[in-house]
Parts: C-alpha cells; structure tokens; sequence
C-alpha cells in the first residue's frame, strides 16, 4: 500500500541575527558591524548570522490509516514539523509528499473573532480549518450538542467563559473529517469531565481509518490512541516504533541503567548523598524478577536536628503515573530521622506486586506540608522482567497498574439449616 | 501535494483559493458586523464621515484657498473625488499590514493567505456603496433644487464606473500587497504607510481638478495611477475635467504593473514570513 505521508530528509534552519532582523535601524547595525569585523579579521562579529538547525533530516513515512505520536522534549522540533507539514512555513531542505487532505489543529479557537457570536464563529472557525460552508451546516447540530453551550450560541463569543469558548472551539475542530489530521497538544484544554470527552472523540478519529499524527506529552494517551511513535531529539528523528518502546526510551532518556546514583551535597539542611538499587544480597542492579524483592537503599545527611523530618519515596511508571509512594514512618516499627546525622536506610519493596515493565525512583527529603529539603525526580530507574510472571497468561498491561495477591478457594461454607 | 523549500513564486495558488471560497464571503461578512457591532449610529457611520470631510474641504478649500471646481457645486466635487479616494485609502489601510496584523492567525493554521487582503477589498466595497447613495441623494438635490445655475450633469462615460471602481480596488490590493510584504520584513514601513496616503491624497487630483496642475507637472498626475480614475469618475459623474482615454490606460498599465508585482511579492515573503516574524 502506498504510503499517505511520506517525508524525505525535512530541515529547517533558522538564521538568528540575519536580515529581516525587524527594522532597518537593526539591518544597518547589523550590516555596519559586520563590515567593521571583516576590516580587522579576528573572528566572528557579536551580530553574525548563527544557523539553528530546528530540524535536521528528518525522514519517515506514514501509512493510510496510522495514528502516529510524536514525542520529544520541549524545543526539540515537534512543533516545527508540523509547520512545515501543514505548510504554514516551508523546509530548507527535504521534500514531503502529502497524498489527501490536511486539517490541523494546532490551537484551539483560530480565528474566532470575539464579536461574533457563537454561532458565527462556528462557520468561521470550521471555514478557516478548511470545511466547506455545507458541511458545516450538515454538522451543525452535532457541534452544537458537542459544545455544550446552546443557551449561548447567540451571544457575542467575548461573553463566554474560558471553559465554554474552549468546549466551542473543539466541538469545531472535534467535526473535522478531512484524511489527515494532524493535532499539535490541544487536547489538554478544559475540565476533566470535557478533556476525557475529548479523549473518547480523538479515539473514534483514530478507530475511524483517519490517519492522524499526534504530538503530546500524555505519554497514556499516545499509548492508548497510537499505532506508532516517533521520537524527535534537538530537531532529529531518533525513534520510530511502536509506542510503549518509542514513549520507554523517552522517558529514561536521561537516566543510565546505572543502578547507583551519587548526588553532589546541597547547601540545605539535609541532602541526599547516594541511592541505590540493591537485591536480596545487596549486589546493586538495574533489573529485578518479578518474583523477587526490589531493595532500595538511601543515604543521606542531616545538618542539624528538624523535628518532623521524614525520608520517603515514589515509584512511578512509564505513563507519568504514582504507583505507590512510601515513608520511613510507615514501616514497623516506624524509623524516625530527625536527628542531626548520617544515616543509610534501606526500603524493601516486596516480590510481586510491580508488573513487568519499566520504573522510575523520586526519592525526598522533607517536612509533609511544610518544607521540601531535598528532592530527586526519577532519579533512579529499573525494570521487572517476565521471570515469575510467565504462568500468567495475562499480558501486565490487561492486569492493571500492579499485581493484588488474591487467594482463591472454593467456598466450603456449610448450608443454612444443615 | 508537493512540500518543498522554495517553492516557484511566480505562481499564484488559484486551486487553493477557489478550494476556500466559502472563507473568503465568511472574512467579509466578519469584517461588516465587527465594524459596527455596538456602535448605536452603525453603518450610518460610513455616510457622516465622508460628509463631515467634503464640508472640511468646502470650507478650507473652496472658500479660504479659493480652489475652482470647473463649474460643479463644490460639495458634489469633493463629494465625488472622496468616493474614489476613501475607497482607496481604506483597501490601503486594512491590507496594508496583513500578514503582520494575522501573524498569530497564519502561524497557526494554514490556508491561501491572499484570501484575507481580498476579502478586505471586497467588504470595503459596503462603504464604497453607501457613500455612492449618498452622493446620487445629493446629486437629486442639487439638479432639480439647486438655482445657483452650476452646469454639471453625467455623461455616457457613467457606465464605465464599473471598471474604475475595479481598477481601483486592483491597484489597492497591488500596493496594499506591497506594504504587506514590506512591513512583514521591516516595521517601519508600518510608520511610512500613514503619513504616505495622506501626502498621496494631495497630489493626487481628489480636492483639485486635473487642469489646475501646471503642464510641466503633468507627467507626476498621469503616473499616478490614482490620478487618472478618480478624474474619470468626476467626468462621468459630473461632466467636469478631461476624459483622455490614453491617460487612463496609462493608469491601467499601471495598476496592473503594481498588482502583478505586488501578487509576486507577497507570495514570496508569506512563505517564510512566519519565522521570521
């Protein structure tokens, strides 16, 4: 099948301190310096042109009917392709080819006009997005009962709220049915009750045989909605796969499978020195059985005696999600730290409640509701392979977010009367 | 559909802009309603203020600066000159600064950005139209009440009108293209673009006839292609001035060098314009 999208070696270079700086006065000044530096040739002028390359070769290509995430950092060019995808700017370099209709989104409520009314700015919107004037009144009720703002559709759209202008401005663009459409993180709008409305739409979208490209931080929701991933690093494609892989090496992109992590001293009262990942035998490690314990070692200092003091610790998983989060205080008997020292604690988790699949460690230091004196996000990372897990013919993903030890027995219970 | 660095600018997208028809009468109609929505006097506004300046210019130019008007009542002269000159400098005005003024809007979705300048152009066309009524109200009043005796009346040249109004909206657009694409790239023509129409106004003939410039600066009048319109338009309106049909094609050609290069160069600067914005 050919493919729907294909790109080919896509570069955007921005040049800083370039022409069309923003006025004359800066063109001249720019101009005059240079002309001055290339007098005395020793090195580059402070007004030089610099190249930002926003997207560096980037090439993939996209099946009919693929719903495609895109991850990466902020600034690493997310944005940018889809610029240039939607032609709002053109590439330096490369060539796409684009076979079928694109409706974008990349921000909610293009063009409204805050003196028209809602109704109005319905048509407007959806004809900037590319609808046709008939289609839009074909789909007119359905926008309307999206929206949830009947009463006021007759109102100038500068009287709406903040929630009601969004819940309109997606209705319109929740509407779109061209081949392609390609959503730039709009989908974080509203309250929770709309965002998950807003959700189940984009998943009809996907289920539709639209093609559609995504670019989100909602790792769960490129995990849910997306057939493949990509990944784009400082403006270059580094991956290209299936999600939860693409969205695993996002995450732990800036983490080492090193299972021991030493922190330089901060200048508070109490510091975390070093955390560890340990096995039963205390030899450290990055990945664990299932069916066996994870310990978790940390050792820190406290400059002087803080009553209340407590050490505590968080798992979380790949979609950004608390699993479990626990204290020295809990355990028993409780550990209390609110003494001036050094102290090496170890924390047990227990064998077979994490399902396979990756980890990430935030460990604190910190006064609950008062004050955080250290903290270390993700600062540790491991995994829980399938060893132990295999007599369950059950992915991990279809138990839940961990494993419950349930005891099953028949139920002997003799019969009432006998 | 191709995406490519550098994409041919010597064509226009007519496919996309026929593909977004329904956009453009959408644009007009927004631009109608945000121009008088929550004013009480609303489209009566497009009547006062082109009243209040043929006054303005009856006074100080008819009575203090003592400047003729060739036989036509003075207030149906500038009546008539303003008609074509507001029109003019309201397309300059609302083009003028396009892509700078929709940044946000064309930064984040795509579609033929030609679309909006035209759309200006068109709409402006209401006020254009308003101001016609109230000049032929004025025109009844002044053939069958007036007794000062002023010779004027409309020639067979009025069914031209039409075309004038066209060649006016055209090279409007062309120039309105041109200070786009200028002010995308430098601000300050953005400042020029002001104090620019309102020099323009004066050398072009809207409070004076043609006649009264000296022949040696006739060649300025004839390669302003404002000129030759708006004395066309008092000729057919008010049989006052000349009716050179080689001076007005002058003008066309004109016009069409401006809107031609204008087109190019808009096209051009819009493809990038957004970064560097």
């Amino acid at each position: 099948m050919n493919p729907i999208i294909e790109v080919n070696g896509i570069s955007k270079r921005y040049r800083l301190g370039m022409l069309g700086a923003g006025s004359l006065r800066d063109e001249i000044g720019n101009w005059w310096s240079r002309r001055k530096a290339n007098g005395v040739s020793s090195g580059v002028p402070d007004n030089a042109p610099r190249d930002f390359w926003a997207l560096r070769d980037v090439s993939f290509s996209v099946q009919p009917g693929e719903v495609i995430g895109i991850v990466g950092a902020n600034g690493a060019g997310k944005s940018t392709l889809l610029k240039v995808l939607t032609r709002i700017t053109d590439p330096t370099e490369g060539r796409a080819l684009i076979h079928g209709r694109v409706a974008s989104l990349l921000e909610v409520g293009t063009g409204f006009h805050p003196e028209l009314s809602g109704r109005e700015n319905i048509f407007l919107n959806g004809a900037i997005l590319g609808m046709r004037r008939h289609e839009i009144r074909s789909k007119l009720d359905e926008i309307i009962d999206f929206s949830e703002v009947e009463q006021f559709l007759d109102t100038p759209v500068k009287h709406y709220s903040s929630g009601m202008y969004v819940r309109l401005a997606f209705a319109v663009a929740a509407h779109l049915e061209p081949e392609i459409l390609i959503i730039d993180e709009v989908l974080a709008v509203g309250d929770a009750a709309f965002q998950k409305k807003c959700l189940s739409r984009m998943g009809d979208v996907a289920k539709g045989g639209r093609t559609v490209l995504f670019v989100s931080h909602n790792t769960s929701a490129i995990v849910n909605l997306c057939t493949r991933c990509i990944m784009i690093e400082k403006g270059r494609l580094t991956g290209n796969g299936e999600p939860s892989d693409i969205i695993n090496t996002y995450l732990s992109r800036d983490l080492t499978d090193q299972p021991v992590k030493e922190f330089v001293a901060g200048g508070g009262d109490a510091f975390f020195s070093r955390v560890a990942l340990v096995r039963n035998d205390r030899t450290p490690a990055a990945s664990f059985d299932f069916d066996e314990p994870v310990m978790l070692l940390m050792d820190f200092t406290l400059r002087r005696a803080i009553p209340g003091m407590d050490v505590s610790f968080s798992i979380t998983d790949t979609t950004g999600e608390r699993l479990f989060r626990s204290t020295s205080v809990m355990s028993e008997p409780p550990i209390i730290v609110e003494n001036g020292g050094n102290y090496s604690l170890v924390a047990r988790i227990p064998r077979s409640i994490l399902l396979p699949g990756r980890y990430f460690v935030t460990v604190t230091l910190h006064r609950p509701n008062f004050e955080i004196y250290d903290r270390h996000e993700r600062a540790i990372t491991f995994e829980i392979t399938n060893k132990g897990f295999e007599y369950y013919s059950y992915s991990p993903r279809e138990i839940g977010r961990f494993y419950a030890d349930v005891r099953w027995a028949t139920n002997n219970e003799p019969e009432a009367g006998k | 559909m191709v995406i490519e660095p550098r994409r041919k600018w010597i064509c226009v997208e007519w496919h996309g802009m026929w593909q977004y028809r329904d956009l453009l009468l959408l644009l007009v109609h927004r631009d109608f309603v945000s121009k008088y929505k929550q004013t009480i006097l609303g489209p009566a506004w497009f009547v006062i203020q082109p009243l209040l300046m043929t006054a303005t210019f009856a006074v100080i130019f008819g009575k203090v600066a003592g400047i003729p008007t060739e036989g036509a009542p003075p207030i149906l002269f500038y009546l008539c000159g303003l008609l074509g000159w507001s029109y003019f400098a309201q397309n300059f005005q609302s083009t003028s600064t396009t892509l700078i003024s929709n940044a946000a809007l064309f930064g984040k979705v795509y579609f033929p950005r030609l679309i909006v300048p035209i759309a200006s152009v068109i709409s402006n066309l209401l006020a254009l139209g308003i101001q016609f009524l109230t000049f032929l109200v004025f025109f009844m009043f002044f053939k069958f009440m007036d007794t000062t005796g002023c010779e004027f009346g409309m020639r067979w040249q009025v069914v031209l009108l039409p075309l004038l109004v066209l060649q006016i909206a055209l090279f409007s657009l062309g120039v309105g293209l041109w200070f786009s694409a200028l002010t995308a790239k430098y601000r300050d023509f953005q400042h020029l673009s002001t104090f620019l129409i309102q020099i323009w106004m004066y050398i072009t003939p809207v409070i004076y006839p043609l006649s009264k410039i000296p022949e040696s600066w006739r060649w300025l009048a004839i390669a302003n292609p404002m000129a030759m319109p708006i004395e066309f338009m008092k000729y057919s309106l008010l049989g006052t001035g000349s009716s050179n049909l080689g001076y007005l094609a002058v003008s066309v050609v004109g016009t069409l060098v401006t809107l031609v290069s204008g087109l190019l160069v808009f096209q051009n600067i819009e493809r990038t314009f957004v970064d560097t914005v």
